[in-house]
């Protein structure tokens, strides 16, 4: 096996190492945050004021579609991928994931894919317009042309997942230190396993249900058309089918980075590292069974009302334990608060809003005040922007000197996250109150009632946008110089990834580690 | 979680190439079914570089296997991936199973009426609830102006009197049997015996053609003479989903199971202890069958 990495862009393209596969997802994912944050910047833009300002209701509409596409598919879910091909390996002590030509494919796929879904702005009847949870028959029957490469784009997308989650699960499964038993893997490395398993359950039914879309655009079927004995409520039910466990599979990861971060800054061990295993299996279990919670304004039966809103309620009980644990681990520590701390202390935080307003939402007789409005947008991003994209950032901190070699600079660091919270919450928590008082989402323009919480929404967004240049600037100043990180990095951080040298060697553990 | 050095393969050309070649087949694809001339070529040329690839990727995974370097570790990472690939397939189907148990359970009896939540009536007036349905409620709507229409008759069970002349029947009696055949494949490379694993291998591949060669007819049948189409409303539509992608599903599988048979053939490839390629492609085998008795039971006998 060669030492160093092949230099020149073919180190890139034709690479098998985990570390170059890890940072390829990571700045992927970091240039799809831009590019998903400029839509939601248009959107912004045009929500300034009432009427309308800058762009078309057509765009505006291709505007939200393309930013939840690209954040959710683009941004959030190849993150976590790369983080995971960084450090699940270093983490259980393995020479490189288990299948590392498959895991370069996984990789490649995605821009290929992404490039395709772009394109699709600038082709004749634009961009998909339908929303990017794309109900039939908006994005059947009432589809721009285009919605034929949004819909392969989504199966090769899907595929790069399916492989590599399976590429995930062969490398815990098959490649963990000596020693290291299940119950010893850290927990961003037990979330990784559940997540991957999640992935292979329900991509392959996103990949079934965009197929019976391209179905029924071009060859006739039926499946979402009441005419021929089809239903567009099937869509639904398919899709949520994958879409709630979707919503896990952006946050478990998220779970395992703020359960490696908050002992070491707490200085004391995990407070009940048991449960949070049976609470991440337990919520990924439930995840299965509460699809319809999205749907509770379709018209389901009583029954079936009451058994999703319970189900549902039901998921508050192991996200609780998770909470409470991380709580109870900085209980009386000997606290300090640097960045990933920061990041994380505020997921804590403002997961937990977006939990008590999803608990809300799952009462399915309020729901019917609730659905389709601001308020959604408010909760959804509560747990997404402060849960996904917070702990995306925590993890990058807390392990960028690790893979680089260099500190970041403290104070950078801080100012990034004090931008990023006040940005944040400038944003969403106003779209609590457009929300309840009845704005409805995805809509250009709206009552003058709206006006001020939106301005606000507007500058929010502004100001969180302009902190992930901070970001940007941090993570390159970082690379390219700063002070120079000990192996250690941290104080007595727990875990095999800090018995490397920083920077980490291009080839680590290539014999296996003996773990205690 | 055995101890030795994990084989970690140098840089390799395969995943960009597979990549581009798979982008190239689907930009082809929704290129051809938007009506862009450029479409057809592009997805065959898309394809090609695919298989090229995945020809290419196979043979190198094959001669680094013969050559040594995949130590007991590695072949069980092959031996994960191939079951959780399985799993994935699994749930595809399940999409498709899905759609069609909620349509015969809540849509159609919905559409007709029955239920507490909206009269369906006002929209599809006359229209029944009936499985096989060959009358939609566009039908039922507007008769004779109706764009979506039923079949003119389904696959449906002939009764115990009909079985023998009912190609379903022998289309699950030849799938069936060849799961028996790759088994018996499977144990004489297991106990060394060359010759009956080819014997049984070859026998399989060719009832894998004879499966397809009857679906093959069972569709020409139903466009010709029966009125069932693709387009025959939501029965023609999971009648032909179900089926059509269980038959591209024996396709894969017998042309993997036929490579396996040529490789031994041909190259002598496989050891008792040491087949994992052929077991891979008979794991496959087995479930392409079992997701044909499923489509037995839901689509044709109680379809």
């Amino acid at each position: 096996m060669a030492h160093g990495p092949a230099k020149g862009i073919t180190r890139w393209l034709y690479t098998t190492n985990h570390k170059d596969i890890g940072s390829m997802y990571l700045w992927f994912s970091f240039a799809m945050f831009f590019l998903g944050g400029i839509f939601a910047l248009v959107i912004r833009a045009e929500l300034f004021q009432p009427g309308l300002q800058i762009v078309e209701p057509n765009f505006f509409n291709q505007m939200t579609t393309m930013h939840g596409l690209v954040m959710v598919f683009g941004a959030v879910m190849p993150a976590f991928v790369g983080l995971a091909n960084w450090m699940i390996p270093m983490q259980i002590g393995a020479p490189d994931m288990a299948l590392p030509r498959m895991n370069n494919w996984s990789f490649w796929i995605l821009p290929f894919a992404f490039a395709m879904l772009s394109s699709t702005l600038f082709m004749d009847g634009g961009a998909p317009n339908f929303g990017w949870t794309f109900y039939a028959p908006l994005s059947t029957t009432y589809a721009p042309p285009s919605v034929t490469f949004f819909i392969f784009a989504i199966h090769i997308m899907g595929a790069s997942s399916i492989m590599g989650a399976i590429n995930i699960i062969a490398t815990i499964v098959n490649m963990r230190a000596p020693g290291m038993t299940y119950m010893k893997m850290p927990l961003f490395v037990w979330t990784w396993l559940i997540t991957a398993f999640l992935l292979i359950a329900v991509m392959p039914v996103l990949a079934g249900v965009v197929t019976m879309m391209l179905m029924d655009i071009h060859f006739g079927t039926s499946f979402f058309d009441a005419a021929g004995g089809g239903d567009p409520v099937l869509f639904q039910h398919v899709f949520w089918f994958f879409g709630h466990p979707e919503v896990y599979i952006m946050i478990l990861p998220a779970f395992g980075i703020v359960s490696a971060i908050i002992p070491t800054f707490a200085r004391k061990p995990l407070f009940g590292y048991a449960s949070m295993v049976y609470a991440t299996a337990a919520i990924a279990f439930l995840s299965f069974v509460v699809w319809a919670h999205h749907m509770f304004t379709v018209g389901l039966p009583i029954a079936g009302e009451l058994f999703f809103m319970w189900a549902t309620m039901l998921i508050a009980v192991p996200t609780g334990v998770k909470v409470f644990n991380w709580v109870a681990t900085m209980f009386k520590g000997a606290m300090t608060f640097e960045t990933p701390m920061l990041f994380s202390i505020a997921f804590v935080i403002l997961f937990t809003i977006g939990g008590f307003s999803g608990l809300m939402l799952a009462i399915a007789p309020a729901d019917f005040q609730y659905h389709d409005t601001y308020f959604v947008v408010a909760h959804f991003h509560y747990v997404l922007v402060p849960g996904a994209i917070f702990s995306i950032t925590a993890g990058v901190y807390y392990w960028l000197p690790k893979w680089c070699g260099n500190m970041y600079n403290e104070t950078m660091g801080k100012l990034h996250f004090w931008l990023a919270f006040i940005g944040l919450n400038v944003t969403f928590f106003p779209m609590h109150f457009s929300g309840l008082a009845g704005m409805p989402r995805r809509i250009p323009d709206y009552n003058m009632m709206f006006a001020d919480w939106n301005m606000i929404s507007s500058v929010g967004a502004f100001l969180f946008g302009a902190a992930q240049v901070l970001f940007l600037y941090n993570v390159i100043a970082t690379i390219i110089g700063g002070k120079k990180a000990t192996d250690e990095v941290w104080e007595n951080p727990e875990g095999l990834e800090w018995t490397v040298p920083s920077p980490a060697p291009y080839h680590t553990f290539e014999t296996p580690p003996e773990y205690k | 979680m055995s101890g030795g050095t994990y084989y970690v393969p140098e840089q390799s050309k395969l995943p960009i190439f597979a990549s581009f070649g798979l982008f190239l087949t689907v930009f082809g694809a929704a290129n051809w079914m938007n009506g862009n001339s450029s479409g057809p070529w592009l997805f065959f040329a898309g394809g090609l570089t695919f298989a090229a690839v995945l020809w290419n990727w196979f043979s190198i995974v094959i001669s680094e296997n013969m050559a040594g370097l995949n130590s007991p570790q590695l072949k069980r990472s092959y031996v994960i991936g191939m079951g959780w690939f399985i799993f994935s397939e699994v749930m595809f189907f399940a999409a498709f199973f899905g759609a069609l148990f909620y349509i015969r359970a809540l849509a159609l009896p919905w559409l007709a009426g029955e239920g507490d939540g909206v009269d369906n009536a006002l929209l599809w007036p006359g229209f029944a609830n009936e499985w096989p349905l060959m009358t939609t409620p566009d039908m039922a709507a507007n008769g004779e102006n109706a764009i979506q229409k039923g079949p003119e008759a389904a696959m449906s069970w002939p009764g115990f009197g009909g079985l023998f002349s009912w190609l379903p029947f022998w289309n699950t009696v030849v799938l069936l049997t060849s799961s028996v055949t790759v088994h018996f494949a499977h144990t004489a490379i297991k106990n060394n015996n060359r010759k009956q694993f080819n014997i049984m291998l070859g026998v399989t591949v060719l009832l894998g053609f004879i499966f397809l060669f009857l679906q093959a007819e069972e569709y020409i049948h139903a466009y010709h003479e029966l009125g069932l189409t693709l387009q025959s409303g939501i029965y023609g539509t999971t009648f032909f989903m179900l089926t059509g992608f269980h038959g591209a599903h024996v396709t894969m599988g017998t042309i993997m199971l036929l490579v396996m048979w040529l490789r031994s053939v041909l190259k002598g490839h496989f050891k008792p202890d040491d087949n994992f390629g052929f077991e891979a492609a008979s794991w496959y085998w087995h479930f392409v069958d079992v997701v044909w008795v499923g489509l037995f039971f839901v689509v044709y006998v109680f379809g």
